[in-house]
């Protein structure tokens, strides 16, 4: 820990996700607006009266990147969780049980990588329609390869070690080997691998808010408020500055919080 | 007899030749008996034990032989009748305590998950229990104890831990697979009286794999003498001893310094 509090980056990202942690969850108490209404009859530079402009339509701009931030962590956070957990159940039992096993899902792992994952996201949900639970499930279905990998390496190494014979020699199933004595040993880099997805996931769900296949207006995202300011760049760039500020800040906190913690578990890098 | 072995052969198969691990041995332990399973290195020894309890995993299988356990042939049982066995009626112990163990959880953690699921404990009585456990093998304090994590004791302290999360569901059989050879000398010693004390007050044989005959001579009523997967020769302890009749053994008891 004290290595982590050395790290002034990871630092840093602690304290902006935190801030951002805080804007979600109170967003409803703390805009000033609502962030669907029209408040002002045009688009506003930052002023005192809104902090962050209005934009082409004279709506609240911070109100709406305060909403939006709710949108973005939980499509980030929630995805992440699929993707972990998917990870780790085709990884666990490929590196566990190896053989005829591993071959067959790490064959799949390599199909799935082979498709570039924005086409496959893409096209998913032009099939489905796009809204924000879909955009969720979306991501996480399309990103859990990499962790997959992750959990198959550190499970080829655990189960050479000690503790798994003796765990086998106390009368323990393999499925309980795999998720009671194995996989919390295994918790470290997973930490870090969805530290660095979810920064990886929050930056999907903008690009496909961007594209209007995400999280639909009039609900703000990230992305889709980016997505409203395109025509504006010129004559009105705060609509679409604040939005972007916002990805970037949280995208880079969660790589210098998950670089810190990377540190902090393998202490010899 | 509580325990018996009869023509146990297990093999490794490495580019299709077997190694011929444990090679035909049969063998007995009584109620309350110690039995030392005595060899060097590569003799077979630490594949009898993990055999008894059908841990052999590829490239190992055992080919041939049955293990009497309580009158039932354990390699008749389906696997999962096995689990029921391992660590509640026969307990394995290993070399190096600390790899043993599980790094991330508390020792207590360790010795009540094995109590929970064998025997169904609840998680207040699980509790008590290990605190019983860890007082019968003598680490002080174990109300406190049980909320350190493995790195944060000695290698003799681990090695008590693990005998206590052996012995915690009361088995029928210890098989202690060089339960001192990673340990300082004197911590060594502590653990031999530790096992002698435990035999005396507990309804528990014990088999003690070791390649030290100084070992053998103060725990074990019976040896075998294990030899390229054979046993060479086997009797009790006095007998094999003071009167090695095969050349092998003498060799061994010759090896070793001294023997009070
Ligand atoms: N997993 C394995 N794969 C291949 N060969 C093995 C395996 N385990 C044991 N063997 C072989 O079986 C033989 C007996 O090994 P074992 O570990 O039982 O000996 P041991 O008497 O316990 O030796 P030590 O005193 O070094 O622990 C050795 O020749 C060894 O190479
Ligand atoms: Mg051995």
């Amino acid at each position: 820990m004290n290595q982590f509090k050395k790290n002034k980056f990871a630092i840093f990202g602690l304290v902006v996700l935190g801030l951002f942690i805080f804007l979600a969850v109170f967003a409803n108490v703390i805009s000033p607006y609502n962030p669907e209404s029209i408040v002002e009859s045009e688009t506003q530079p930052p002023s005192l009266k809104h902090w962050f402009g209005t934009d082409e339509i004279g709506r609240d701009i911070l109100s709406r990147v305060f909403y939006g931030s709710r949108i973005s962590l939980t499509v980030g956070f929630v995805a992440v969780v699929i993707a972990i957990i998917i990870g780790i159940v085709f990884g666990a039992l490929s590196g566990y049980f190896g053989g005829f096993l591993d071959t067959v899902l790490m064959r799949f792992v390599d199909v799935m990588l082979a498709f570039p994952s924005i086409f496959l996201i893409l096209t998913i949900q032009i099939m489905l329609s796009p809204n924000i639970y879909n955009v969720m499930i979306v991501i996480g279905l399309t990103s859990w390869m990499g962790v997959a990998r992750l959990v198959r390496g550190e499970f080829l190494t655990q189960k050479e070690r000690q503790y798994v014979e003796a765990a086998h020699a106390i009368g323990a199933s393999n499925l309980r080997i795999i998720f009671r004595h194995i996989l919390p040993n295994a918790i470290a880099p997973i930490v870090v691998a969805a530290t660095l997805g979810m920064a990886g996931a929050i930056l999907t769900e903008s690009a496909l808010s961007f594209l209007g296949l995400g999280v639909q207006p009039p609900t703000p995202s990230w992305g889709n408020m980016l997505m409203d300011a395109q025509a504006y760049m010129r004559d009105a760039p705060w609509i679409a500055i604040f939005p972007g500020l916002f990805i970037l800040l949280s995208v880079l906190s969660l790589y210098f919080v998950g670089e810190g913690l990377r540190q902090v578990f393998n202490p010899k890098e | 007899m509580l325990l018996e072995v009869k023509n146990l052969k297990t093999h490794f198969y490495q580019e299709g030749l077997p190694v011929k691990a444990v090679d035909g041995i049969s063998f007995g332990v009584g109620a309350g008996e110690v039995l030392g399973i005595v060899g060097e290195s590569g003799s077979g020894k630490s594949t009898v034990g993990l055999s008894l309890l059908r841990l052999i995993d590829l490239p190992g299988k055992i080919v041939e032989g049955a293990i009497n356990f309580e009158g039932i042939d354990l390699m008749q049982l389906p696997e999962k009748a096995m689990r029921n066995i391992r660590g509640a009626k026969i307990s394995m112990i290993f070399q190096n305590p600390f790899t043993s163990l599980n790094p991330v959880f508390t020792v207590g953690d360790q010795i009540a998950e094995t109590l929970r699921f064998h025997q169904g404990l609840s998680r207040r009585r699980s509790r008590d229990k290990t605190i019983e456990m860890l007082k019968m093998v003598h680490i002080k304090n174990p109300e406190s104890r049980i909320n350190s994590y493995p790195h944060q004791f000695s290698g003799g302290m681990q090695q008590r831990v693990m005998i206590a999360m052996a012995l915690a569901c009361n088995p029928k059989l210890l098989i202690a697979d060089e339960p001192t050879t990673a340990l300082d000398v004197t911590v060594q010693w502590e653990i031999i009286k530790l096992l002698r004390e435990l035999k005396d007050n507990l309804d528990v044989s014990i088999i003690l794999i070791t390649h030290d005959f100084s070992v053998v001579a103060e725990l074990c009523d019976k040896v075998a003498v294990m030899h390229n997967g054979k046993i060479v020769e086997d009797g009790n302890l006095n007998q094999v001893v003071q009167r090695p009749k095969d050349p092998y053994t003498q060799k061994l008891i010759s090896t070793v310094p001294r023997i009070e």
